[in-house]
């Protein structure tokens, strides 16, 4: 599934005194299987603009194109819209609402009108997917710790079997094992199930690692985009709109500038670790 | 002075056991302390002791000698310790910045005139004077944290407990929140205890209490506490980038100190075992 969005304006509360232009004028494209990173400061038009994607708003103007088709033409039917592209909420456990675990992951499926067996089969999957036991099935998802909830709620999601999958801040609020498990799993559908996958974050550690391409957004408009490369090598503009390059960054960036001899894409740990101890076998380790 | 002796607690679900398993803490008063653990350490737990959101259900909570556990006391403890929780948007319910302030001193019954000194001293404490006019929900999300600090400090309680109060900001938002607890414990000398799960905000403070399975198994100076990774990372915590690869540099031999938090320390760190090589 392709989606391409051109000239999107979004304004809320157009035509009175309050009215905010929360995405300007923005364009771009997600491709077949790419994994798009979107970064922005708070406020900066990110969660408005994915909530286009699947047609939950309407833009004020501009389109958007899934498979060239323009979602804006009344031939579409948006509710089937809405099972290819799966849009993963901020604390997206807030939106459990049934009885049990399995009902919960049950409701996309069925409001597809798969039969009660087809949805059964579609929720143990995704249970599979996002590593859920399955003796948790019968339980209420307010039993649950946290993390539990959080993946209970991206199964629901996932049992539509979207095609593009969107996720605004997955981990956010998770401790690092809850948060190292959601984005392993988010990495898995990736390459596993060739899931399109748009990820909104404020960790920039996180985007390095995972992300292919990047998106910056600043106050409605796309600041930046590009590898994640060519986003974090610009270390002091991003820094103008309330964001940063990931710690190990800064850190390879200031052994450089003091003359030691490192690569300028160092996003990880581990690759940091391996290029500095080449620092300590070679003789002469300034430029 | 905040005094826990044998504290536990458990939920209704009995086959949970213990959330608080035996907490044996002092703080005193003018301390910085962070409380770091993952989710369902108890730290969250432990918070809402302090002002008597929840009652111990062995040992005791005594805030400046007043125990928590006695009914009576409610108003007084409440009075004494404010509480900042994750979500900024759960804790403001007036449309305009100020009168959000001055909800907490109202309900204290406290004079007009006296509230108006409040606000604005409290507005001033979170250097958000500027913005008394305006509406909550058009504020970032730092800046309506820093509303919600704003109107605890309103209350002018002794003790601040602040719930990961930056988990769901961006890294300015994060930073901002930060250097308003810091200048509040430190020119208003109010007692912080803030519980997070990020191990560069835990850096900032006098004092580092770890919580893995309801125990206090750390309780140390954030250098101390932080020295020991290996145990820190086996109890799930966040280690900071720039401390894990000390760590591992470490492991491979070189000669490095691990207990270090920023980036600028470690490459003088590095930097140095470079030129002793």
């Amino acid at each position: 599934m392709h989606i391409k969005v051109e000239n999107l304006v979004y304004k809320y509360m157009p035509g009175t005194p309050f009215e905010h232009i929360a995405v300007d004028d923005v364009s771009f494209e997600i491709k077949k299987g790419e994994f798009v990173g979107l970064i922005g400061h708070t406020g900066s038009g990110k969660s408005t603009l994915i909530q286009h994607l699947n047609g939950l708003i309407k833009p004020w103007s501009g389109k958007i194109f899934v498979d060239g088709v323009d979602i804006s033409d009344k031939e579409v039917k948006l509710h089937e819209l809405r099972f290819k592209v799966g849009i993963v909420f901020q604390y997206p456990e807030y939106q459990l609402f049934e009885e049990t675990v399995k009902k919960d992951i049950m409701f996309g499926p069925k409001n597809m009108g798969l039969s009660d067996e087809e949805a059964e089969e579609r929720a143990r999957e995704a249970m599979n997917l996002v590593g859920l036991d399955h003796s948790l099935a019968e339980k209420s998802p307010f039993e649950l710790s946290g993390g539990q909830k959080r993946r209970v709620a991206i199964a629901g999601v996932l049992a539509m079997q979207p095609e593009v999958l969107i996720l605004d801040e997955p981990a956010a609020g998770l401790d690092p094992h809850g948060r190292n498990e959601i984005l392993s799993r988010i990495e898995y559908m990736h390459k596993e199930k060739n899931m399109s996958i748009v990820l909104v974050s404020h960790s920039m550690e996180d985007i390095a690692r995972m992300a292919k391409r990047v998106i910056v957004m600043k106050e409605g408009k796309i600041a930046a985009e590009g590898s994640v490369h060519d986003i974090f090598k610009k270390g002091e503009s991003l820094k103008e709109i309330n964001l940063d390059v990931p710690q190990i960054k800064r850190l390879t960036d200031e052994l450089r500038r003091r003359g030691y001899d490192l690569p300028d894409d160092i996003y990880t740990v581990e690759r940091a670790h391996e290029e500095i101890l080449k620092l300590f076998e070679m003789e002469h380790h300034k430029v | 002075m905040i005094e826990t002796k044998n504290l536990k607690f458990r939920y209704d679900e009995e086959k949970l056991g213990l959330v608080l398993d035996d907490i044996n803490l002092t703080i005193k008063d003018g301390e910085f302390v962070a409380v770091l653990g993952h989710n369902g350490s108890g730290k969250s737990t432990f918070a809402k002791q302090l002002n008597a959101v929840l009652m111990p259900l062995g040992g005791s909570v005594c805030i400046d000698g007043i125990y928590t556990s006695d009914e009576k006391n409610l108003w007084d403890i409440r009075s004494k310790v404010g509480m900042v929780f994750q979500n900024p948007d759960n804790q403001i319910i007036a449309s305009v910045v100020e009168e959000d302030v001055a909800f907490g001193p109202e309900n204290l019954g406290i004079a007009p005139d006296e509230i108006r000194k409040r606000v604005d001293f409290a507005l001033k404490a979170v250097d958000m004077e500027k913005h008394r006019g305006a509406a909550p929900h058009n504020l970032s999300g730092g800046q309506k944290q820093r509303i919600s600090i704003a109107g605890i400090i309103a209350m002018m309680p002794k003790y601040i407990v602040l719930d990961e109060p930056t988990a769901m900001l961006d890294p300015k938002g994060r930073k901002e929140v930060m250097e308003t607890i810091k200048f509040l414990n430190r020119e208003h000398k109010i007692t912080v205890i803030l519980i997070t799960h990020y191990m560069e905000e835990a850096a900032k403070a006098d004092r580092v209490v770890v919580m893995e399975k309801g125990k206090v198994i750390v309780d140390d100076t954030p250098e101390m506490a932080f020295a020991n990774v290996a145990l820190l990372k086996d109890v799930g915590l966040d280690v900071p980038q720039v401390t894990d690869l000390m760590y591992r540099l470490r492991g491979s031999g070189i000669n490095v100190h691990h207990n270090l938090l920023d980036e600028k320390a470690c490459a003088d760190e590095i930097v140095r075992a470079l030129e002793e090589k």
